[in-house]
């Protein structure tokens, strides 16, 4: 005959956590490859322009950066609060990109060097004589692959 | 009596991977550079001297942008809104009017046979030192749509499909029909 039990004590069983570091390590390795560290400190203050016709950027290795605004608040006492140019991680003026710019193509491997692309990071309100000078100084060290950095207006 | 391996306690080895996946979750940034991609006119050698090339004045479309972002096409007052549609109808010159430019037939091979195109066009952009940065990106954006526009129009006429999933070289060839010919002066004051 069947017997019923009922006061036989009930444990409830360990869950099974063995496979729980695997999966952290998946996700783990997810945010690794699409992480990008941020190139730089910004000590200037970039509100990026608006556009349509955007293009991506592809490789990373091949882009170099121009940063173009107002200095950022720690450093309108030192530098003004005038329009800077920002290459690297130091401010800087317009004739120093062809320098900068014979540096990195320098650094990088022979054969991606004409694909060196110059990224202009600007801000929106800045005035278009300081960006001339930068692309006049760009046209002299041979850097004439550019792309002004923008995000997509949403209409 | 064989000695018993002990086993290594891996219960934190959770914890390890949580910490190293906390790390990289707050420093991604997912955002992608974007960009209006362009290409700068190499430098003119020292010795050489600047020369004016002579461009017909009919091939010729000329965007002025003033210190307080207006914008001048052709002497005419215009908003940016409408600078696509000008710059299109400049590029085609369909009805064949003598102020836009001169038409020219020449033979793209299959599957375009002969094509009547304004070979020698120019847009020239001309902007003020003062000039917002954002309203010259608008101007370049407008630009560069009203050329994207056009080889669409283009690839869905003569292969039914978009300019994006042609073949490399069907893109250059419509890349030859309609060339972007954008050019920029020297910023200078135009009145303020």
């Amino acid at each position: 005959m069947a017997k019923i039990r009922r006061n036989e004590k009930r444990e409830m069983p360990a869950l099974n956590t063995s496979s729980l570091p695997d999966i952290i390590f998946m996700l783990l390795f997810f945010f690794m490859s699409v992480t990008t560290m941020k190139e730089v400190t910004y000590k200037v203050s970039i509100h990026n322009p608006q556009a349509t016709e955007l293009t991506k950027l592809e490789k990373k290795s091949l882009v170099r950066y121009i940063y173009v605004g107002v200095p950022t608040a720690d450093f309108v006492k030192t530098y003004g609060s005038d329009t800077r140019i920002q290459l690297d991680d130091a401010f800087a003026e317009a004739k120093e990109i062809g320098d900068f710019i014979i540096n990195e193509r320098s650094s990088m491997k022979e054969s991606e060097q004409p694909l060196m692309t110059v990224s202009i990071k600007a801000d929106k309100d800045t005035r278009m004589g300081v960006i001339a000078d930068i692309k006049q100084e760009l046209r002299r060290a041979y850097a004439l692959k550019i792309s002004y950095a923008a995000t997509q207006r949403s209409n | 009596m064989a000695k018993k391996i002990p086993q290594i306690n891996a219960s934190s080895m959770a914890d390890i991977s949580f910490l190293l996946l906390i790390f990289f979750l707050v420093t991604t940034s997912m955002d992608v550079n974007q960009g209006l991609a362009r290409r700068l006119p190499a430098p003119i050698p020292p010795d050489q001297k600047v020369e004016d090339k002579d461009i017909n004045k009919r091939n010729l479309l000329v965007v002025k942008i003033n210190s307080a972002n207006q914008l001048m096409v052709q002497g005419q007052l215009m908003d940016v809104k409408q600078l696509r549609e000008k710059a299109k109808e400049f590029i085609k010159n369909e009805n064949n009017v003598d102020y836009y430019p001169k038409l020219v037939e020449e033979d793209f091979g299959s599957p375009f046979g002969m094509i009547k195109y304004t070979k020698d066009h120019v847009i020239s952009v001309q902007n003020d030192v003062d000039t917002q940065y954002q309203a010259y990106l608008d101007v370049q954006n407008e630009l560069v749509a009203a050329y994207n526009e056009l080889r669409e129009e283009c690839a869905q006429k003569y292969f039914h499909k978009a300019y994006k999933e042609l073949e490399d070289d069907q893109q250059k060839q419509i890349q030859k029909i309609y060339p972007q010919k954008i050019s920029e002066a020297e910023p200078k004051n135009y009145g303020n």
